[in-house]
């Protein structure tokens, strides 16, 4: 039942591919850095300057210490707005507060004043969607001017916007699912709503404000000349308005307060899965680099992960000699049983059949499903056509579909076509999807999009009577092949919030573990599949 | 022998005696006050009796139902320990009169060394050499000036009935001897209802020895002498013996003038004469004099019994019982070097003031004796002397039981209070005391250095922001998904950590960032071994790493404004209020007398931070209260 690592660490392969992982990690913790960087030192050293802490480490205040932090959206919109909002002004997270787990959003007013860019609402609302599901207490660290002007048609009106914020506000505090703000900066316009919203505010005396209208606002509309701390500042609305409950002193004060209240909240853990002793693997989670091949088209035995990944490398495998190019089987992650799904190559019927088998075992025994999705699709052809795939992929999409124990997928390899569907893309509500830098997601390959383009092309050509040449081909293709490259990059799909975010590979284990460990917060509700083609 | 003994006494020293008596197969009852009802001392005894309220006045100085505990319970004898009724001698009577033994000499021994001046007039018929002075009883203020000019400058006023510093004035120059006296005289007053004062020559490199005698009513013995220069105003710190410098010659002169007083009185069981000796020629036969003798056990018996291998209370016990003496004069010797230091609870820094606390953490040292009555979890109240242990070493030479000393004292982990622990191990350590040059002005002159906060080692400080932030486990990961979190700590000086994994913390702090790992044998600081042990407490933490050392921790929810503090004058130090100046709607300014309060033997004026008005007086004389407490409230300011 213990896996059986096959890796030599000592061949050149092992050695290439850790320095080609290395490689990709860079540029990922290079793009992390500067997101956590925020707005830069001028604006973090101006920040300070008004008695602020920086934000990160307001966020670090909050939590208990050296308890872990998992942060969702770290390079969100990495790229976009001309690199405008890095980590889109927002930092988001799952961390421990007096030991329950919450949901963390801290507006960054380092990044234009903590206003709403479109990733910003968008991270806002994931975070959000996160805290719902798996039933996460939400702090708001709230410094943010509102919505981005220039940006106001991205961020003001459709139904995931700036609006829906308050909504699920409201919805999980309807669901006992506590929300908090700590208002420690501007919190201006629709932004008020996210104090004003909560079951309990703090805010911070002479720095947070609240109110529809800024001073200048007011102005304008009514002539009323007032400042800023009488017209929302903390005194007014702990002692006036009652917008607010607690007037702290400074920001630690206000993080002190916090956690207070999150000691007050009176929640346990609901009894879902059974523990066991964690253990750490047989094989060093660091063999990981060096075990999955640095090129995507490159096979090799997914086990060498899975031993990478789980309690004492061992792995109660289901069905392994049953449609072969997907691993199914039982495993502790951190002491918490998993059901793992990993492709092993194409999926084909009985590979889908298998997987559907599995899923429904998991969901009768409220075993939470993790998948290591490495998927170019569902083998095609006639053959394979005939023989009803989509049929059976069909089976296999309506089960993860359908279950209600929490998926946790990770990307660690390709996410190509149908494969993410039955694999638990993001379409498919995981709890938590992460990806590893050296994965790659798209409708299909680069080269095949291209190729199917060009096909077409050709035909149009040749029908015309024309000739194009090989150059002309591969001239054609370049820009679809070097789209496809930039689009499927994990960076790409992370500046979009396509992802939760990148990870190291070498960190999967704990990953898995904290996101198991935030998602069993919510009870698992029972299973009812739909209607299976048979 | 008896076979049950009653001890009239608390802490160490009760403990103390009952371990030997049950080693003598003598069954012990404890008596205690209402603040003792879990102390060790009742822990220890086959038996224990309540005997009042947490006071002294209302327990341990009540004669009458310390022998009603006696009798009720069979015991036959009584010991009494030191302090409290162990030199009363209507007490001695009392218990006599009641059929019962009182472990101690007569009330008659103990009558003869009361009163100062008379005992020295004894002394000196009994051809004991005395300090020149007056002990007459003309307390005109112009006869009492011709006697000090006659004695000759400087000179000591000291009260007749006095005792532990009260009432005693130092007077350098004859014009300021008319205040000196004055103030004296009220203090005497106060404390003992007796303004009565003695003048005697000042010593000016005085040193304090002391011979321990033991007496079967008629004939005495003496164990040798101790050294108690190292004092503090009059309270003594650490005690030696025998004394650095003693010569044979000069040993048996005071030898034979101490059995001589003893014996001169009848002396029966332990006591021990003081002598004040002029140090500024070495020691020389014809530079001591007697000051007083002690008619009990006294606290610092421990190192004579190190260096003579006699057991005093087993002695005493003996010797009460009706044996004769255990020994003769030619039957004792002195074997090594012994030191006892005293371990208090107390604030050095802010001027040794007593302090209390519950003891979250206490462990001594492996290799030496550690006398004490408390345990980890009791608690040092205020109503008490805040001793918590004697820290006893026993070498072959002087500087090797110092070394012990000094080592012993390092390795002693108090938390949960504040003690004078730094400050003993300094002593311990100076180059002066290490080459005997001892005299009862040591510690005065050198207090600034020796008393001052000891410096906290960064390591120790870094080690206490891990505890601080509860991470002394060493089991948090911090896990972050691409770097590690800066989180500050509530801390003084501010302070901010990375969990870089289980283990391995970051720590910045004063400008300075420390790498900690935790390793087998303990944390690392910046790869050096610390072999720190830690005690968190409710609002502190201590760090125990070449000495204690306590670190507040400061509540991040606590922040309520000063304003609020600044109309309260609070208690310095537990103790009682012995008066109070003022009363409601007085119109005070700023350095008007509030209050005294007294502790440890010592007045402390409280006075008044600012102009203003009293709104309220919070306690009334005669209350003892806890540091912190609200004495008086001044109207807020307009």
């Amino acid at each position: 039942m213990k896996l059986t690592s096959q890796a030599l660490p000592a061949s050149d392969a092992f050695k290439a591919n850790r320095a080609a992982h290395l490689d990709a990690l860079a540029t990922i913790r290079e793009a992390a850095d500067w997101a956590a960087a925020g707005g830069g030192a001028g604006a973090l050293e101006r920040h300070l300057s008004r008695g602020k802490m920086a934000p990160r480490e307001r966020v670090a205040g909050l939590l208990d210490p050296g308890a872990p932090f998992l942060e969702i959206g770290a390079t969100a919109a990495h790229g976009l707005y001309d690199d405008a909002a890095p980590c889109a002004g927002v930092i988001a997270g799952i961390g421990r507060v007096q030991g329950q787990d919450v949901m963390v959003v801290a507006n960054d007013a380092t990044v234009k004043g903590g206003t709403y860019y479109p990733m910003t609402v968008k991270k806002h609302l994931r975070a959000q969607e996160i805290a719902e599901e798996n039933h996460l207490p939400c702090i708001y660290l709230v410094d943010s001017g509102g919505a981005n002007l220039p940006n106001q048609d991205e961020v003001f009106p459709d139904r995931d916007h700036f609006g829906r914020i308050f909504y699920n506000q409201a919805r999980m505090s309807a669901k006992g699912i506590a929300q908090i703000a700590v208002v420690m900066g501007s919190c201006t316009a629709g932004g008020a709503y996210v104090p004003a919203m909560s079951d309990v505010t703090i805010i911070v005396k002479d720095q947070g404000t609240i109110f529809l209208a800024g001073p200048p606002l007011v102005k304008a509309a009514t002539g009323e000349v007032v400042t800023a701390e009488d017209l929302g500042g903390g005194d007014v609305h702990t002692r006036l308005s009652g917008v607010a409950d607690y007037l702290a002193e400074d920001d630690a004060h206000a993080l002190a307060l916090a956690r207070r209240a999150v000691g007050h909240l009176n929640r346990a853990k609901p009894a879902t899965v059974q523990w066991q002793s964690p253990e750490d693997p047989a094989y060093d989670p660091e063999e990981i680099l060096g075990v999955v091949p640095a090129d995507l088209r490159t096979p090799y035995d997914i086990r060498e992960v899975i031993a990478r990944l789980v309690d004492g490398s061992r792995f109660d495998e289901f069905k392994p000699r049953f449609g072969e190019t997907i691993v199914t089987g039982f495993a502790h992650v951190k002491g918490c049983p998993v059901g793992i799904i990993a492709n092993n190559g194409v999926l084909f019927s009985e590979a889908a059949q298998k997987a559907a088998h599995f899923i429904e075992l998991c969901s009768s025994r409220n075993i939470p499903l993790v998948f290591l999705q490495n998927i170019t699709g569902f083998m095609v052809g006639r053959k394979y056509e005939n023989e009803g795939i989509a049929r059976h992929g069909a089976k296999m999409v309506t089960a993860v579909a359908s279950t209600n124990v929490p998926k946790i997928t990770m990307l660690v390899g390709g996410s190509f076509g149908a494969g993410n569907y039955g694999m638990a893309g993001r379409a498919y509500s995981p709890r938590f999807l992460w990806s590893w830098p050296n994965s790659r997601i798209s409708v299909m390959g680069g080269a095949q999009a291209a190729g199917v383009l060009a096909t077409v092309k050709r035909d149009g050509i040749e029908r015309r009577g024309g000739t194009w040449s090989p150059e002309e081909e591969a001239e054609f293709k370049r820009p679809t092949i070097e789209m496809f490259e930039r689009q499927s990059h994990p960076l790409y799909a992370s500046a979009r919030l396509w992802d939760d975010g990148i990870i190291d590979p070498r960190n999967s284990r704990d990953v898995l573990a904290l996101s198991l460990s935030a998602a069993l917060n919510a009870p698992i509700e029972p299973t009812r599949f739909g209607v299976f083609r048979m | 022998m008896f076979s049950k003994i009653l001890i009239a006494n608390r802490g160490e020293i009760a403990c103390r005696v009952i371990e030997t008596a049950r080693r003598m197969g003598v069954a012990t009852v404890a008596v205690y006050s209402q603040a003792d009802a879990n102390a060790a001392h009742v822990a220890l005894a086959d038996e224990a009796i309540a005997i009042g309220g947490p006071a002294p006045k209302d327990s341990y100085l009540r004669g009458d139902a310390i022998i009603n505990a006696a009798l009720q319970t069979g015991a036959q004898a009584i010991h009494p320990g030191y302090g409290f009724l162990s030199e009363n001698p209507d007490f001695v009577d009392a218990v006599v009169a009641a059929g019962l033994v009182f472990i101690g000499p007569s009330g008659d021994a103990i009558r003869a060394m009361g009163l100062k001046d008379a005992a020295k007039a004894l002394m000196e018929q009994a051809g004991v050499p005395i300090v020149p002075g007056y002990m007459g009883t003309n307390q005109d203020a112009d006869h009492l000036a011709a006697q000090a000019d006659a004695i000759g400058y400087p000179v000591l006023i000291k009260a007749v009935a006095g005792g532990g510093g009260k009432g005693m004035r130092l007077v350098e120059r004859a014009g300021d001897f008319a205040d000196a006296l004055a103030s004296a005289q009220g203090e005497a007053q106060t404390a003992f209802a007796n303004p009565a004062v003695l003048i005697e020559k000042y010593i000016t490199s005085p040193r304090h020895i002391e011979v321990q005698v033991f007496g079967d009513g008629q004939r005495a013995v003496h164990l040798f002498e101790r050294d108690c220069s190292l004092q503090r105003r009059h309270q003594k710190v650490i005690e030696e013996a025998p004394a650095p410098g003693m010569t044979p010659e000069m040993r048996d002169a005071m030898g034979q003038a101490a059995t001589r007083a003893a014996e001169a009185i009848g002396y029966s069981g332990a006591g021990t004469v003081e002598f004040i000796i002029d140090g500024s020629d070495g020691l020389r036969p014809d530079r001591f004099w007697f000051m007083e003798m002690n008619t009990r056990l006294q606290v610092e018996h421990p190192v004579t019994e190190a260096i003579t291998g006699i057991d005093l209370v087993e002695w005493q016990l003996r010797v009460a019982s009706g044996e004769p003496l255990p020994a003769t004069q030619d039957q004792l010797s002195i074997t090594g070097h012994a030191f006892e230091a005293r371990l208090y609870a107390e604030d050095v820094p802010a001027g040794f003031l007593p302090a209390t606390g519950t003891l979250s953490h206490l462990q001594f040292a492996p290799d030496c004796r550690a006398d004490t009555g408390v345990r980890a979890g009791d608690v040092i109240s205020p109503w008490y002397d805040p001793m918590i242990a004697k820290i006893i070493t026993h070498g072959p030479t002087r500087a090797i039981a110092l070394g012990q000393l000094a080592r012993a004292l390092e390795q002693t982990q108090v938390a949960g209070t504040v003690t004078n622990l730094a400050f003993l191990a300094r002593l311990a350590r100076h180059e002066g005391f290490a080459r005997g040059e001892v005299d009862t002005g040591l510690i005065a002159r050198e207090i600034d250095s020796l008393a001052a906060a000891p410096p906290v080692p960064p390591a120790a400080q870094a080690l206490a922001v891990i505890a601080a932030a509860g991470l002394w486990q060493g089991d948090a990961s911090g896990f972050a998904l691409w770097g590690a979190l800066r989180r500050p700590v509530p801390f003084d000086p501010p302070a901010a950590i990375r969990v870089h994994g289980p283990g391995h913390i970051g720590v910045e702090i004063d400008g300075m960032t420390h790498d900690c790992v935790l390793a087998q044998d303990g944390w690392r600081v910046d790869g050096a071994k610390t072999g720190a042990a830690m005690q968190m407490d409710r609002d502190s933490v201590t760090i125990f790493m070449a000495g204690a050392h306590r670190f507040d921790i400061p509540d991040p929810l606590e922040r309520g404004s000063s304003a609020e503090t600044s109309d309260l004058t609070l208690a310095p130090m537990p103790g009682l209020v012995k008066s109070v100046f003022v009363t409601q709607g007085q119109n005070v300014s700023a350095g008007d007398r509030l209050a005294i309060m007294e502790a440890m033997k010592m007045e402390h004026t409280m006075l008044a931070a600012r102009d203003g008005v009293v709104a309220e007086v919070l306690v009334v004389e005669g209350a003892q209260v806890e540091a912190g407490a609200a004495l008086i409230r001044l109207e807020e300011e307009e």
